[in-house]
């Protein structure tokens, strides 16, 4: 499922409206994805097991996941190349499980939709889920 | 049998007690229609898909959501025995409707977006584990039929 032009204006459209707020998306959405998926902490058990939204350790980190992903999107273009200092990092050193990065993205888009309502219409929605997914496999890209 | 806290059982029949059915059940129906467009394959009969707008205004889409999310009611009111509850709802979409499972999580997902997307920060980190496990078990208990 490639991304089309529509997909990546929609995309940068909706990222230029939302980036003042990004780093706080990120907090929200990790500090919700460890509670809600417990199993996630598994790779944060340095920090702590009461871990979330408002852990300054979580918040920080989810403002850094976010730099990422504003990263992606100046790379939209070659996901691949964008991503691939990223994807060694998460292949060789973090390794986390890439069914993981799915579990993220549910919980962004949530948030995306919970700080943007009226922005965050189907339409915007769908290529966001497409980029995420395509964020995901490009971060995978080095794992074998 | 899952177990569920008295605090888990008061955040789902809030949410449900607070819902307004006919404005949430068409946008989460609409919502996974656009986002996973596979997902079209089960409503031929419904008339007009064609694009994001048509599928919006639809209004065999807005009615068929309403319904689908009163099918959540039942759940509801039978929290410590969900699978039993859905066995025949289970069945029906395993033999007459012909569903892929797999796209209960997906709608499952949009209407998860959907309300958060009402509620705003009301939609806690907590209420959000609490109501996804819900819809985890209404879609398990759905799937249970299969053969």
């Amino acid at each position: 499922m490639s991304l089309s032009a529509k997909d990546k204006a929609e995309v940068k459209k909706f990222w230029a409206k939302i980036e003042g707020k990004a780093g706080e998306i990120g907090a929200e959405a990790l500090g919700r994805m460890l509670v809600a998926y417990p199993q996630t902490k598994t790779y944060f058990s340095h920090w702590g097991h009461d871990l979330n939204t408002q852990t300054p350790q979580v918040r920080k980190h989810g403002g850094i996941i976010m730099g990422g992903i504003a990263k992606a999107v100046k790379s939209i273009d070659d996901l691949t190349s964008g991503m691939s200092t990223l994807s060694e990092l998460h292949a060789f050193k973090l390794r986390v499980d890439p069914a993981n990065f799915k579990i993220l993205a549910h919980n962004i888009i949530l948030v995306m939709a919970m700080y943007f309502p009226a922005d965050f219409t189907p339409e915007v929605h769908v290529s966001v889920d497409k980029f995420l997914q395509r964020v995901a496999w490009a971060l995978s890209e080095r794992y074998r | 049998m899952v177990e569920w806290t008295e605090q888990e059982r008061s955040i789902i029949s809030g949410i449900f007690g607070n819902l307004n059915y006919e404005d949430i059940g068409p946008k989460a129906l609409a919502r996974c229609l656009i986002v996973y467009p596979w997902t079209q394959r089960y409503f031929g009969a419904f008339g007009n898909l064609y694009n994001a707008e048509a599928i919006k205004s639809n209004p065999n889409i807005a009615a068929h959501g309403i319904k689908v999310l009163h099918g959540l009611d039942r759940a509801v009111k039978n929290m410590d025995n969900i699978k039993a509850t859905y066995a025949e709802l289970s069945v029906l979409h395993s033999e007459k409707l012909h569903v892929d499972p797999d796209n209960f999580k997906l709608l499952s997902d949009c209407l998860t977006v959907v309300i958060a997307a009402k509620m705003g920060s009301a939609f806690t980190p907590e209420t959000q584990a609490t109501f996804q496990k819900f819809l985890a078990v209404v879609v398990s208990a759905l799937g249970r039929q299969y053969h």
